[in-house]
């Protein structure tokens, strides 16, 4: 393997781990509005107040492996996406200080609020930068060229309101992992319902992202993509079924697994249709690449210290396993 | 009001919002530390309390400081696109290693220093609470190395105006870094001392916790006793820097406009700087005193600003007066550690109420002049975004100027709503005060330790925190 298809394997590796671990950090955020009373909005609060803040650090790291590894890219969609992006930034703004703030707090009223809607935008404001990305980008020369409602459609609207599904559905089977009683029964049926809403959005999406984007099509259809395409719509079927048969069961760890089994098969499915297309559908990974030293200094970096990385942070969700006490973390 | 001067307003309204939270994390994290390896090696409870009241100052600071300077990364390509795809090569992989061995670092042990007190035992929380301030500075080398490499760029090499890397040692340990990373990481240092004296002062002053609050003056004061004097040297330190590296930029702190050709260049203590026609319109000068502080000779010779063009100059007024605020500050807190170096040797630190009084009022004065010093910073980089290579205007995104107009309205707003709430509950964690009577989890419980003992409890109890027997 190339220097450049390592960074970009290492790209697409943090971006699925910030879906993942934020995902299901944001989906916990986004359940706040249907919970019933604080203690209820305490444990949820419990349940993430130690990990959150890691969890987010893979989204700074993407976006700086992003600008070391494909400046021009980073340089493009940053431009193209500004107010999708700031958006999002704002959104997490008012999800990272409710933490802080609202422990603090007497009247817990306005930061359950600011945790819920920032987070909802931010979720927002991340499926309009996804579906603004598959809207394509204009670009003259190494440069951005269009305007700045571009990414706005109602394709890219549609993958907003997907993703919201889909984090609540990360956020309520990662809540059955870490409550017992009648939260955890309430997190088992938002879970069912968030999992048809996301499979119903999935299927909405898959069919709509050739019409879109129309070289996805003859993508699928040409070798050698036709002989292994249609393999990730199928593992996202599995997942499903995986998902809901656990639900049923009220088992507590596989409906998160499965659930995150579904995000890996919508996210490789998407890769495998547009590679080696990055900003579709102009630039490929190779024409935006950086330096080769900067590729490799970088890389040394990442192999030494990315495995401890991954090692203490695991060590970290190990010393915090288990069911949230009643009294939750303290400080 | 085009896309190039909102996105400049904009970076500096979110930097200089940012900078108010990691100088403060920095200094303070360095505390616990110290406050930490007091309570491992005394096993005296009260320093486990302290440890546990400053530590709720230090997550509320932490938090906001983690989501604003999420905002300076994305900056970066929001609007200086152009800027981080030309320089990228060399100036990314600086960024990346701050997140790689710094933001995750804090990330990963802030969640056990915070709530892991029930679920490990007090050495591996102690070795998360010196990972997270090694994070903190970690993260301030890094951040430093690259505004350095922004000012005095080295290890590069310019093909088709695209930066390439030629060595990254060279770039990363650039001319300006020593001096910056020093000068930097003790102001944190410095005004975390200055807060944590101002608020112990205060409940000094208010009779209340008097003996964990005298420990906690005691070890402040020792800090800043430590830092303010060496702050001053490396003030010094850093003037003669920029004096070798940035000429014009010293130039315009100093509101210096002609090269001396006999004698020393005057130092103006007061100055009104005419850019236009090129004087100061009203300055009083000590004969000599510029070549003393930067060349420390009397006749040293000092570049005035007129030996170079208009459109390579600073902001002369800017530079002049923050840079002198910026030393005041420094001057005002050195003269307030030798009056508590008198105080001492009279054994009344803690009794003069006049002294815990200023400690009250200056304590925020280290914000300030972090704020005047990165002003002077990078005001006095202008017009470059890489110094004496990529000028500010070409380095920004070609976005709309709709969209930075848009983006630093809900910054302004969003800034306001965070920052008020934020001292809101600063200020009400202080109220409250610390937790002296809720159970030690067993964990922490170990024997030997000594519990507080009943005057220690009493709010209006006395006590020394000399006493301890260390």
């Amino acid at each position: 393997m190339d220097l450049v298809t390592i960074w970009s394997c290492l790209i697409g590796l943090a971006i699925i781990l910030y879906v993942i671990l934020d995902g299901f950090s944001l989906g916990v955020a986004l359940l706040f509005r249907s919970t019933r009373n604080e203690e209820e909005r305490d444990v949820l609060m419990s349940s993430i107040a130690p990990v959150w803040d890691a969890n987010q650090t893979w989204l700074v790291f993407g976006g700086g492996a992003l600008l070391v590894a494909f400046p021009m890219i980073y340089g493009v969609l940053f431009s193209a996406l500004y107010i999708p992006l700031l958006t999002f930034i704002f959104g997490l703004i008012f999800r990272g200080v409710a933490f802080e703030f609202r422990a603090n707090a007497t009247r817990k009223g306005p930061w359950n609020m600011a945790f819920f809607l920032g987070s909802l935008v931010a979720v927002v404001a991340q499926g309009l930068t996804l579906g603004g990305i598959l809207s394509g980008t204009k670009v003259a020369g190494d440069r951005f060229a269009g305007g700045p409602f571009d990414w706005l459609n109602p394709f890219s609207m549609t993958v907003g309101m997907a993703l919201v599904a889909g984090y609540i559905l990360l956020g309520s089977t990662y809540l059955i992992i870490k409550t017992t009683g009648t939260v955890q029964e309430w997190a088992y049926r938002r879970a069912v319902r968030s999992a048809f809403i996301v499979l119903a959005f999935q299927v909405v999406v898959t069919i709509w992202t050739p019409i879109h984007y129309p070289s996805t099509l003859s993508n699928w259809i040409s070798p050698p993509r036709v002989y292994f395409i249609w393999a990730f719509p199928l593992i996202g079927l599995l997942a499903f079924y995986g998902v809901i048969k656990n639900l049923r069961a009220r088992r507590e760890a596989l409906p998160f697994v499965f659930s995150v089994a579904f995000f890996f098969a919508g996210y490789l499915g998407l890769i495998a249709s547009i590679y080696p297309y990055v900003v579709p559908p102009n630039i490929t990974f190779q024409e935006a690449a950086a330096q080769h030293e900067t590729l490799r200094f970088t890389l040394w970096g990442a192999i030494i210290v990315l495995p401890l990385v991954l090692g203490y942070t695991a060590y970290s969700y190990s010393i915090f396993r288990g069911k949230v006490g009643k009294d939750g973390y303290h400080y | 009001m085009d896309a190039v001067f909102l996105s400049r307003i904009q970076f500096a309204v979110t930097t200089m919002f940012h900078i108010l939270f990691p100088v403060l994390t920095i200094g303070l994290a360095l505390y616990l530390v110290v406050v930490e390896l007091l309570w491992l090696m005394t096993k005296h409870e009260i320093y486990y309390r302290m440890y546990r009241f400053w530590v709720k100052i230090f997550a509320i600071n932490f938090g906001v400081g983690v989501v604003s300077g999420v905002v300076l990364e994305f900056e970066f390509g929001t609007n200086f696109a152009n800027f981080s795809q030309a320089v990228s090569n060399v100036f990314s992989p600086l960024l990346a290693f701050e997140v790689m061995t710094a933001f995750f670092l804090e990330a990963g042990f802030l969640g056990v220093m915070l709530f892991g007190w029930e679920r490990v035992n007090r050495t591996i929380h102690f070795v998360a609470t010196c990972l997270v301030a090694s994070g903190a500075i970690i993260s301030a080398f890094w951040i430093l190395a690259a505004n350095s490499w922004m000012q005095t760029p080295a290890g590069y090499r310019l093909a088709d105006g695209k930066f390439m890397v030629t060595d990254f040692s060279a770039a990363i340990f650039n001319p300006s870094l020593p001096a910056r990373m020093s000068h930097m990481t003790m102001a944190s240092f410095e005004t975390a001392a200055f807060v944590i004296a101002g608020i112990s002062a205060y409940y000094l002053l208010k009779k209340r916790q008097t003996p964990l609050f005298r420990r906690s003056l005691g070890i402040s004061l020792l800090m800043a006793a430590l830092f303010v004097p060496l702050q001053v040297y490396l003030g010094d330190v850093s003037g003669r820097e920029v004096f070798h590296h940035q000429p014009i930029k010293l130039a315009a702190m100093e509101s210096h406009w002609e090269t001396n050709t006999a004698g020393g260049a005057p130092f103006a203590v007061i100055a009104f700087p005419d850019m236009e026609a090129e004087k100061n319109l009203f300055a009083i000068d000590v004969p000599d005193g510029l070549s003393l502080l930067v060349t420390h000779t009397f006749q040293g010779k000092v570049l005035g600003l007129k030996e170079f063009p208009k459109n390579d100059r600073p902001d002369v007024f800017i530079l002049f007066w923050s840079f002198r605020l910026m030393v005041a500050i420094g001057f005002i807190l050195l003269i307030v550690m030798i009056w508590a170096a008198v105080l001492w040797r009279q054994g009344r630190l803690y009794e003069s109420r006049s002294f815990l009084k200023t400690l009250l009022v200056i304590h925020p004065l280290g914000f300030l002049a972090t704020e005047f010093g990165w002003i002077t910073n990078e005001v006095g980089r202008q017009p470059w975004l890489v110094y004496h290579l990529v000028r500010t205007k070409e380095g920004v995104s070609p976005i709309h100027v709709g969209n930075v107009i848009w983006s630093l309205s809900l910054f302004l707003i969003i800034f306001l709503v965070v920052g008020t709430s934020y001292l809101y509950y600063i200020f009400k964690t202080l109220r409250i005060g610390p937790d002296l009577a809720s159970p030690l989890p067993p964990i922490q419980r170990l024997a030997g330790m000594r519990p507080l003992q009943k005057e220690e409890k009493d709010d209006l109890g006395i006590g020394s925190w000399g006493d301890t027997g260390g």
